[in-house]
């Protein structure tokens, strides 16, 4: 138990390490601007499909499940606010960021880890470049950077769908009532917290990812343990990191 | 070679371990412009290790490393990096970059000193043609480090390593793996090498036939051949200048030239010596 503990500080201390030398390398030359661009197409332009899937279904169930509630107290007109708020909030944040950490931490894990059990992160380190400011600081930029954009379309797309289904579908209210409710009802607080989240979720996806793929060891089962790894503790951190936004901002 | 010439590389009581296993223990030698040093030794004797920590891959317990004269023993990492890349590194595995082109791979170093060595785009394809060149690859300008056999990738390593003309060389296991005729292509490149630029070599290995080529073989210029070296030898032959460590448990149990080691008692270095 005491030496699982120790463990845990000691790869806490490790990852704290690794993240401060990846914000430090931001402003550091060399600044690899071309694998930015990468990553951020990787990242950002190769997840779009998925996110935007996810969202369109995750707007149509919510009004679909929101219709049945709603019309028991006679308010199905408010379901354009209710996936609004949702959406902006709290599901698009997250959902986007789930799928995000289930296609990036798992693909950057793996790439790194292979790249670490082939001696290609010590090829680098010998032929003098930096891996933190070659590898780790494009990905945490470019994650940084288009989690808010991709959560910004997944929440569009998500209100296009639940329209899609309380209007035409299920004729609940007319598509101006839909859109004007959905749109008054959200403040400055909701659209600061609804991309405030990505932001830092991308941030930990990555970090996460390229900590998890740096330490790899063990050869192609490493490679394998450090993927489920990178995906399991994005999840939970995301969840973990949520909760603590809302909390802040229920507060505010 | 004098004692007053400086050490490209300098061992002092090095000692580091992996939990309760000696990687490097009181290790002390020093290296210098055109010596070999071939290191024999089973697995997990601390050989890897011992180039590692040569250019700071790995920093020990104790002890103290100089690389071309400059303490690298707790220096951060950072501080490490302009050093590190002047000298070459040929891993066990080649290490080539599999997503980039052969080019890309051997570019890489001399990308990477732009800012120390400028060169034009002309000058940097005419290096990275001469390596390649140098190890007969030429013809693989741009093919994927996959689609190259294991020798052909551990020349292009080679090339790797040599394109920024390093005075050190070292290099892991460079023939583990290959066939016999791959292995003595390999091992006369690593002389060519030694000989047309004079520079020092750390050379890890399993096979005694590396060790009897480096210090018995010499590049002749002329015939672009390998030729044997004289067996009278003066100081200055490769004869001399080649050296054997057997290490055994991070320890360099042997140190001595060919002749030594071929006339060892211990049952562990003799091992390595020619029956």
């Amino acid at each position: 138990m005491l030496s699982f503990l120790k463990d845990l500080i000691a790869s806490f201390q490790e990852f704290v390490f690794v993240a401060g030398r990846a914000f430090q390398n931001i402003f550091r030359r060399p600044h690899y601007y071309g694998d930015v661009l990468i990553q951020m197409d990787i990242i950002g332009f190769g997840s779009l499909t998925i996110v935007m899937l996810t969202g369109f279904f995750s707007g149509a169930i919510i009004a679909l499940q929101m219709s049945r509630a709603l019309n028991t107290y006679g308010a199905a007109s408010q379901v354009g606010s209710i996936v609004s708020l949702t959406l902006v909030r709290e599901l698009g944040p997250v959902l986007t960021a789930l799928l995000v950490a289930g296609r990036n931490a798992s693909g950057i894990a793996s790439e790194l880890g292979s790249m670490k059990v082939t001696e290609q992160i010590d090829a680098m380190r010998a032929l003098g470049t930096d891996p933190v400011q070659k590898l780790i600081t494009p990905r945490l930029t470019a994650t940084a950077v288009m989690l808010p954009l991709l959560t910004v379309i997944a929440d569009a797309i998500g209100l296009v769908g639940a329209y899609l289904v309380s209007v035409p579908l299920l004729g609940l209210l007319t598509g101006s009532e839909y859109w004007s409710s959905s749109w008054q009802v959200l403040v400055y607080n909701d659209l600061a917290q609804g991309l405030i989240k990505p932001f830092i979720f991308g941030i930990i996806i990555a970090l996460v990812g390229c900590f998890y793929g740096m330490r790899t060891s063990g050869g192609t089962q490493g490679v394998g343990h450090a993927t489920t790894q990178a995906v399991v503790a994005s999840s939970i951190w995301i969840f973990f990191v949520a909760l603590l936004i809302d909390k802040i901002f229920v507060n505010l | 070679m004098p004692e007053d010439v400086e050490a490209l590389v300098q061992f002092d009581d090095v000692s580091t371990q992996f939990g309760d296993l000696w990687a490097l223990r009181d290790v002390s030698f020093g290296l210098r412009k055109s010596e070999t040093r071939i290191i024999f030794g089973a697995a997990g004797s601390g050989k890897t290790t011992l180039l590692k920590a040569a250019i700071g891959l790995i920093q020990p317990d104790s002890g103290k490393i100089c690389l071309f004269g400059e303490e690298i023993t707790n220096r951060s990492e950072h501080a490490l990096f302009a050093l590190r890349a002047k000298a070459g590194m040929l891993f066990q595995e080649s290490a080539l970059f599999d997503s980039l082109t052969v080019r890309e791979n051997v570019e890489y170093p001399l990308r990477n000193q732009q800012s120390e060595t400028p060169l034009t785009e002309e000058e940097m394809e005419g290096r990275v043609r001469e390596a390649l060149r140098f190890v007969e690859l030429e013809h693989t300008l741009d093919k994927l480090p996959s689609e190259l056999s294991g020798g052909m990738r551990r020349r292009v390593g080679i090339a790797r390593a040599i394109v920024t003309e390093p005075p050190l060389v070292l290099y892991d296991s460079p023939t583990a793996g290959l066939d016999p005729i791959t292995a003595n292509t390999i091992m006369a490149l690593i002389a060519k090498e030694r000989d047309v630029r004079q520079t020092a070599s750390l050379i890890v290995t399993h096979r005694f036939q590396d060790g009897e080529l480096m210090a018995n073989f010499r590049y002749d210029a002329g015939t672009e051949e390998l030729v044997p070296v004289p067996e009278s030898g003066g100081d200055s032959t490769e004869r001399a200048l080649t050296k054997f460590f057997v290490m055994k448990e991070g320890e360099i149990v042997f140190s001595g030239s060919r002749e030594q080691l071929d006339q060892a008692t211990d049952p562990y270095v003799r091992r390595f010596a020619k029956h």
